[in-house]
């Protein structure tokens, strides 16, 4: 278990799932969610294409930084903020023990 | 009237993938897909990706793979409908259905395979509440016709390859005024189309709202103006004669909803034995469908094409009886 971190998503109607998250799967964000049947549908597979499963970043990590593909797929997302980030470019990494996130609201 | 054997909703790998297993049973294909090119998601969304699981590719890129099943398909020439949304489904008096797009065209067809992948994919609104209010009234998701702008006062939103090359396209001798509204500073369209806006900015050409976002919009009984937020929150507003908010596609499971399937989380559920659903005569093949186990690969839509084309052959020949065939033995024998 000790490849296991904590990490607390909050769904878009403000109730908060803690989360068992693997380290050692490859697994990022996007899937986490899905793997715990959260509204994320993660449409495009995790290509950073469709904006499904953005999120903002409540918590106070430092994260790996955007790149181009997401910073354009953003540019196409609605209700973006700084903080915002596609779940499926956040691998889980030891170092995000503790994070939480929130669900960002879909459009139609 | 089109009239085939059997139908395909979709025209991704699916589908076209059906095209050969159904012509290998000397069934007749036809294909209908809301966007305007063959592909689905692979050409739409990530062409130039490669593809690693394909059985005897160890790589292959998704554009490629699209342009290699369509020659798989050609002896059987299938029929295409593109760039128009199946909208409508009635069955006849024959017992066969009758498919209705969304630009009116009718198709008829004994049996459906819908092979819909992630629904059709439909321009991205931004969050306004009363957009609709204004939808053809002066805003428009999709440049149909650029003479439309003849004369007019047009805003742009986005930042994308699109909005950047209608900006340029509607600035030059079309529409009497653009402007551009893009929420950041840069944008991530060619380099070239990039610096043809910032250039038409800078000479006063067009003008540019960086950092900014339509919030609202206004009018009676046509867009008359939009609001703008700006990155310090602060608000003001354009007048206008058109928006077009240029943001994307996105997929949406769209008219086959209401077709009487039964549907979960999105996915149409069948019966793994021919991955039939509910409704007699309609069956669903691909990232679409839903059944214990399922796996969205496309490896795996391209068994239950197989399967599925077997089960429509004995539903329209239910008479004949049908041997299977290697091609290897038989060859591939065409239209």
């Amino acid at each position: 278990m000790e490849q296991t971190i904590n990490i607390t998503v909050i769904d878009r109607e403000g109730t908060s799932h803690s989360l068992e998250a693997p380290t050692d799967m490859n697994m990022n964000m996007m899937e986490l969610c899905k793997s715990y049947e959260l509204p994320v549908e993660g449409t495009c597979g995790g290509m950073a294409m469709c904006a499904s499963c953005h999120m903002y970043i409540v918590s106070d990590h430092s994260i790996l930084e955007r790149n181009d593909d997401e910073e354009a797929m953003l540019d196409q997302a609605f209700f973006v903020k700084s903080n915002s980030r596609l779940g499926c470019q956040i691998p889980i990494t030891p170092d995000l023990d503790g994070l939480t996130v929130q669900l960002a609201e879909v459009g139609s | 009237m089109i009239e085939t054997d059997i139908l395909i909703i979709g025209a991704g790998p699916c589908g076209l993938f059906t095209v050969f297993e159904a012509g290998l049973l000397k069934l007749r294909c036809h294909l209908v897909d809301a966007l305007p090119q063959t592909g689905g998601q692979l050409t739409e969304i990530y062409p130039k990706k490669p593809i690693y699981d394909i059985p005897g590719f160890p790589e292959v890129l998704a554009g490629d793979l699209i342009d290699h099943l369509m020659k798989q398909a050609a002896p059987f020439k299938p029929g295409f409908t593109l760039g128009e949304r199946a909208e409508k489904l009635e069955r006849g008096e024959d017992g066969h259905f009758l498919l209705t797009t969304s630009r009116g065209t009718v198709h008829k067809a004994p049996v459906i395979a819908i092979a819909g992948g992630l629904g059709c994919f439909e321009p991205r609104k931004p969050p306004i509440s009363n957009i609709v209010d204004f939808e053809d009234k002066g805003i428009e998701y999709i440049v149909r016709d650029p003479n439309f702008y003849k004369g007019k006062k047009v805003i742009i939103s986005g930042g994308g390859d699109s909005a950047l090359d209608w900006t340029n396209f509607l600035a030059n001798g079309v529409a009497s005024e653009v402007s551009l509204v893009h929420r950041s500073k840069s944008f991530r369209g060619h380099p070239d189309s990039v610096q043809k806006v910032l250039d038409m900015a800078a000479s006063g050409k067009i003008k540019l709202f960086t950092d900014a976002e339509v919030v609202g919009v206004n009018g009676g009984d046509h867009l008359t103006e939009i609001t703008l937020q700006h990155a310090d929150n602060s608000h003001s507003t354009l007048e206008t004669d058109h928006w077009l908010p240029l943001f994307g596609l996105s997929p949406k499971l769209g008219p086959l909803a209401d077709w009487g399937l039964n549907i979960e989380k999105n996915s149409i559920e069948v019966n793994t034995f021919d991955y039939s659903t509910n409704v007699d005569g309609i069956y669903a093949i691909g990232d679409i469908n839903t059944y214990p186990g399922k796996l969205k690969l496309i490896l795996c839509g391209f068994h239950e094409a197989t399967l599925m084309v077997q089960s429509a052959f004995k539903r329209i020949y239910p008479d004949k009886n049908y041997v299977l065939k290697y091609t290897t033995v038989n060859g591939v024998n065409g239209f």
